[in-house]
């Protein structure tokens, strides 16, 4: 795994208080990971902090599984 | 009229977690205060508080983690932590848990809290102030909300009866267990869970009430003498924290299931004073009206009333004023009174008060034992009314009356009876 999806493993079991083996490249947040709309918000909130970076609404509806974050961080992260 | 019953109890308070471990140190007469050492204090008037004890859960320590999941804990303010170990408490105790819709439909919640999620507001707005609305989390809104408390607790549980809350400042607590008992007696609800919690102990909190000039100053290098009711060194009161939930039930209903019964809530009276914003008014006219609803309500003789826990909360007017109160309206039979303030050992917990008073005045007529007006060393006035100075007392009680007085001018009464 790389850098920036051992970040987003930590901050998703952080948040969600899921196992670290659930938070898999496919988990949905939502479907798999036990999320609501204000934890996926947070999420979001979270990745933008832990990253320094900021993501816009219509980025942030993209991302829907841990992979779309990862993937998301590894383009527009500095 | 349905009658209604008290068959759980919860607390967390500045003396421990739990009503064991609350009630034990209450009746030794140990104090919850100390110096607060979690945020900055040394410009604030008042330096000190009575603080819930925390640790791993033994011990009478209050472990968050026991109570709640830690990713949860984040999204809240603690005094929904607090409503949620004292109502899981409650609802152990009295051995109800709601399992069919029907059963679930018929048991509601009333929690209140004088305050709410004010740390967390003053947090919440550093945060907007310094780095702007997007990093306001979606929690902050459902995680400072008073109502939440009962919110959380109806989700954990699982009811869906009718899910209130009150806020009525420092008497909150005791208008919540009122009103939950009234909707039992008019039959919207069989079971209500019903109480108040509060997390005032912050930065923000002390400077607003010492501004108000209601806390002790007087004290801060030795924090467990400065809540000294009817004392004549009193110099205001000292806040605390934490939370107090029973679990009323409909009479009938708790004997068909075998539940331990603990009293019934035979009395309610509620008052207005029309006086002013904080002081309260100054004949004690607003007391004595509520107290005098309550027994109209009780259909008892005042007589009968063995311990009044009194809202006393040791500001240097109001302990008089409630007194004087309580004189008038027992007449001849305030010489074989007791009334004690137990916000002598705890502080002054604001919305949660009233709850955790009425659970010690279950608890005086449950043990026989009645908790001390702690630092009572020089009354500041005569009274034929035994104020419980500094040690417990053995004395049956059969009926306790427990009183609540908030800002705003807004008053409180319960009255409770031993069920036999």
């Amino acid at each position: 795994m790389s850098d920036v999806a051992d970040r987003v493993k930590k901050i998703v079991v952080e948040h969600l208080g899921v196992e670290a083996d659930k938070v898999v490249e496919n988990a949905n947040f939502i479907d798999d990971l036990g999320a609501d709309s204000l934890d996926t918000v947070e999420l979001v909130m979270a990745f933008e902090e832990e990253f320094n970076v900021e993501i816009p609404d219509d980025a942030a509806e993209t991302i829907v599984t841990v992979g779309d974050a990862v993937r998301f961080l590894e383009k527009n992260a500095a | 009229m349905r009658r209604v019953v008290v068959t759980g109890l919860g607390m967390v308070t500045p003396l421990g977690s739990g009503v064991d471990a609350t009630w034990s140190r209450l009746v030794e007469g140990q104090s919850g205060a100390g110096k607060i050492t979690d945020f900055q204090v040394d410009d604030l008037a008042c330096q000190i508080a009575c603080q819930i004890p925390r640790g791993d859960g033994t011990n009478g320590t209050f472990n968050a983690d026991d109570w709640m999941e830690p990713k949860e804990q984040r999204k809240v303010d603690p005094f929904i932590v607090y409503a949620m170990a004292a109502s899981t408490q409650a609802l152990r105790d009295s051995g109800w848990e709601p399992k069919t819709y029907e059963e679930q439909c018929a048991t509601g919640v009333l929690i209140g809290s004088g305050i709410g999620g004010i740390g967390g507001i003053y947090e919440a707005s550093a945060t907007l102030i310094e780095r702007g609305p997007r990093r306001i989390s979606p929690f902050f809104i459902p995680g400072r909300l008073i109502n939440l408390a009962g919110g959380y607790v109806s989700i954990e549980h699982g009811l869906k009866g009718p899910n209130h809350a009150v806020v009525t400042a420092c008497s909150t607590g005791s208008h919540a267990i009122g009103d939950a008992a009234r909707l039992i007696a008019l039959g919207d609800a069989d079971v209500m869970v019903a109480g108040g919690t509060e997390s005032p102990v912050n930065r923000l909190s002390i400077a607003g009430f010492a501004a108000c000039r209601a806390l002790s100053t007087g004290y801060n290098d030795t924090p467990e003498k400065a809540s000294r009711p009817y004392d004549k060194d009193r110099d205001g009161f000292v806040m605390g924290e934490g939370a107090g939930i029973v679990v009323l039930e409909e009479y009938e209903h708790a004997k068909a299931r075998g539940a331990t019964i603990y009293a019934e809530v035979i009395g309610y009276g509620l008052s207005g004073d029309a006086y002013h914003i904080t002081s309260p008014s100054e004949d004690g006219d607003g007391a004595y009206r509520c107290m005098a609803a309550a027994l109209k309500r009780a259909a008892i003789a005042v007589s009968e009333i063995d311990y009044v826990n009194a809202h006393g909360t040791s500001t240097p007017l109001g302990d008089e004023l409630e007194l004087k109160a309580v004189e008038r309206i027992m007449g001849n039979a305030a010489g074989k009174l007791s009334m004690s303030s137990t916000k002598s050992a705890i502080g002054h917990l604001l919305g949660a008060a009233g709850a955790v008073e009425a659970i010690f005045s279950i608890l005086a007529m449950r043990d026989g034992i009645i908790p001390p007006t702690i630092n009572l060393d020089n009354p500041s006035v005569e009274t034929a009314i035994d104020l419980v100075p500094k040690q417990a007392k053995r004395k049956q009680v059969n009926v306790a009356l427990s009183n609540s007085f908030g800002f705003g001018g807004t008053n409180a009464s319960l009255i409770l009876r031993r069920v036999s």
